[in-house]
């Protein structure tokens, strides 16, 4: 056969040998975690700049951190928000209610009620205050992290169990896995499985929004480690394109299943300052800062609203429990980190600025604590007399072809037939 | 009119019809797109319904996706079809799952127009014909026009099919219908029955193939360019042949093709794109299980070859005259 012509040609002498880095987190199972080198700053270090502010003039925005909440539990500077006690009480019930529900449907996981569960444990300040502060006709596309979001627009917490439980009466016919939920009345995008799709989507449907002259805007979340994605690039390069009326979140919970952020390239860079490089406005958020959240999300929806284009917000939190029920992170990140974790919990944090303003107490605060813990028990009482996965009939075998088209062609018809054949011979006991 | 005359009427007239109707892609806009599909539009309907993207495939489709999610119908451009490739996780994983994934609750009203197969020395990378790739996948409709008149109306009822369809264009036919014979003049649409094309709205069905030309001795199943070249040999060989052009391969006309099928006993397959896994088998496959009783001879495939596309040897490879001519010689003695 013929040979492809070419040569050797020998390594020129003398030069040092290349080194190849892979990155490293700083701690591992059984390590002491010390936090010292991450830069805390207090509430004011960077200040609010006016929505008009160019990517290239928000360096302190993308490389700093935007706080409200202080050590001290008091709001302070000039990105506090000033909420009424009223909707600090609502932000502080929604996530009650989240961490209240997912502690619940994690359990029923473990009870084999459902194949999976995927809990937003330590990250409620990010889906709520970002939801609280956007327009409810504004559409959010999530990625799976963001049930939050869900509570936070009231969906009614038997639906998204009958979808958990893939049951008679799930609003998908047991077709997506469980927490890959779809609720258009609630401007919440149907969840996929691959990673960071919907960025471009929600860029899509900004343009679109745009185009048609409408006052609405998109919302998207991806995790730090989907930005590694080539989506994330599409989509923030279409942003800037079109001007797109888009807010783009990174919920940097520092892992992405077993892996760092270093290896989404976390390093050399925040992922807010990426935006910069796109000509859009990228801002680093506490995420466990329910306040910082809703208002970094505000001034961002705003820009948008103001034909003033998208905006990027980093959110730094800390993923606190498994990335699913699928996953043990003993195996790979220290037990210390969640309590070392310098950003504390938000539901905490949130609380004991309630209590410091004199519009809560740790009595009311039980009281709510065992009233959420029992809307979610009666509403998983009740999905559960629509069946759980496994258990009871659920949808019929034709739901299975439906949907794949408007209408079924013949091919998926004489499937079906089939399938109903087969389950006839299968269960003869219900047919 | 020219194919792509035709198709650029398709769009003028949805683009009239329905404000929602949007057409983007690489080089669209005020260019008028290489192959001159989109000329005229953006002059006409504006920069808001008519606009150049980024070189981006995946955003583009990405971004068309979420444009019909927000209840418009976008008409999103792939400059080759060789270039899909980076938009085919938006395509396999989000536009053909949503309105399933969703049970309905989001829907994705897209048509990605594709350039696609060979016959122009386009090379590797600018005469393939992926379109198996995309009738592997529920939930796409694939489409494939062989002449003006199918081009216009299968375009516009494809832009208002509320599933997303994959309308794949042979390139080599864009400018008159080509019989395989590459060293021959040119030949134009001029004069060409399926290039008399009406000004106005009309539709062809998706789902529904064509007989181009009935026949008692064989069937051809084809589309695309190879209408054109199996109509030429037929007609060279005298053999009567019943030359079905499918149009739709998802969903495929079965009715027709086992109509014919069962009358004639024998099937030929034609298509340009590579054997092994294409659209041929599929097809092979299902006229064995539903005609078998009545084949008097193997199904033939003629294909392309399983190799790239090659730039100098395009005409050892592509299934002209010869190759079909063998197929039918050795199906008419079986």
């Amino acid at each position: 056969m013929a040979k492809s012509g070419k040569t050797d040609t020998a390594a020129p002498p003398n030069r040092p040998g290349l080194t190849f880095h892979v990155p490293e987190p700083p701690f591992r199972p059984g390590d002491a975690v010390d936090y010292s080198f991450l830069d805390i700053p207090p509430p004011d270090r960077i200040p609010r700049p006016d929505e008009t502010v160019e990517a290239r003039q928000v360096h302190d925005l993308a490389y700093g951190l935007v706080r409200v909440l202080g050590d001290d539990h008091e709001a302070s500077g000039s990105w506090d928000p000033r909420l009424d006690p009223a909707m600090l009480l609502r932000m502080l019930r929604k996530m009650a209610l989240l961490r209240a529900f997912d502690d619940r449907m994690f359990r029923a996981q473990r009870q084999g009620k459902t194949s999976f569960y995927l809990k937003s444990t330590g990250e409620e300040a990010v889906a709520i205050g970002a939801a609280l502060a956007l327009d409810r006709e504004d559409m959010c596309f999530p990625s799976y992290r963001q049930q939050g979001i869900l509570l936070a627009r009231d969906y009614p917490l038997v639906r998204m169990i009958d979808q958990i439980y893939s049951n008679r009466d799930d609003p998908l016919f047991g077709r997506q896995l469980p927490i890959l939920y779809s609720a258009r009345e609630y401007g919440f995008f149907t969840l996929s499985g691959n990673l960071t799709t919907q960025y471009p989507q929600a860029v899509g449907w900004a343009m679109a929004s745009a185009a048609k002259g409408d006052t609405r805007i998109a919302a998207t979340w991806c995790g730090e480690g989907s930005t590694s994605e080539g989506d994330f690039h599409n989509a923030l390069t279409f942003a800037a394109v079109y001007n797109a009326p888009c807010v783009f979140n990174v919920v940097n919970n520092q892992y992405a299943i077993s892996t760092y952020p270093g290896f989404a390239g976390s390093e050399r860079t925040t992922f807010a300052a990426r935006a910069i490089g796109y000509g859009i406005p990228g801002i680093r958020v506490d995420g466990n800062d329910i306040l910082a959240v809703w208002s970094a999300t505000r001034w961002a929806a705003d820009r948008a609203r103001l034909n003033l284009g998208p905006t990027l917000i980093e959110l730094f939190t800390y993923r606190a429990e498994a990335h699913s029920t699928s996953d043990d992170p003993s195996v790979y990140r220290s037990a210390q980190e969640r309590q070392e974790w310098p950003l504390g919990d938000p539901i905490t944090r949130l609380k004991r600025h309630c209590i410091a303003r004199g519009i809560w107490d740790l009595e009311r605060q039980e009281a709510m604590d065992l009233e959420v813990a029992s809307e979610v028990a009666s509403a998983q009482k009740e999905a559960e007399t629509h069946g759980i996965l496994g258990h009871g009939l659920h949808q019929p075998d034709t739901t299975m072809f439906q949907d794949v088209f408007e209408h079924m062609p013949w091919h998926l018809r004489e499937q079906c037939e089939q399938a109903i054949r087969e389950r006839a011979l299968k269960w003869p006991e219900r047919p | 009119m020219t194919m792509t005359q035709a198709l650029n009427s398709a769009l003028a007239v949805m683009m009239a019809r329905d404000d929602g109707v949007m057409v983007l892609g690489e080089d669209v806009g005020y260019f008028g797109g290489v192959f001159r599909v989109t000329a005229g539009l953006q002059e006409k309907f504006g920069k808001h319904r008519c606009f150049d993207t980024p070189i981006t495939e995946c955003g583009i489709i990405g971004a068309a996706i979420g444009m019909a999610a927000y209840g418009l119908r976008p008409v999103p451009e792939i400059q080759f079809a060789d270039y899909i490739y980076p938009g085919l996780d938006q395509i396999i994983s989000e536009a053909a799952r949503i309105r399933y994934r969703s049970a309905g609750d989001f829907t994705c009203p897209i048509t990605i127009r594709l350039p696609f197969g060979g016959g122009i020395f386009g090379g590797q990378t600018h005469s393939q014909s992926p379109e198996s790739l995309f009738t592997h996948i529920s939930g796409v409709k694939t489409v494939v026009p062989s002449n003006p008149h199918d081009a216009k109306g299968l375009l516009i009822a494809a832009i208002e099919d509320n599933d997303p369809v994959i309308f794949m264009e042979p390139k080599r036919c864009y400018n008159g219908p080509f019989d395989g014979y590459y060293d021959r003049p040119a030949k134009s649409w001029a004069g060409h029955p399926d290039a008399e094309v009406d000004e106005g709205y009309y539709r062809v069905p998706l789902g529904k193939a064509r007989i181009v030309r009935e026949g008692q001795d064989l069937t051809v199943l084809a589309y695309g360019t190879m209408v054109h070249v199996t109509r030429q040999v037929l007609a060279e060989h005298g053999i009567d042949g019943e030359l079905i052009d499918l149009r739709t391969l998802v969903p495929l006309d079965i009715e027709t093709i086992e109509t014919s099928v069962k009358k004639t006993g024998r099937c030929m397959i034609v298509h340009e794109a590579t054997r092994t896994s294409g659209f041929g088998a599929e097809l092979s496959a299902l006229v064995q299980e539903r005609c078998f009783y009545h084949l008097e001879a193997p199904i033939e495939r003629v294909t392309g070859f399983d190799t790239p596309y090659p730039h100098s040897l395009e005409w050892s490879y592509f299934p002209g005259p010869i190759r079909i001519g063998e197929a039918l010689a050795r199906l008419m003695r079986g």
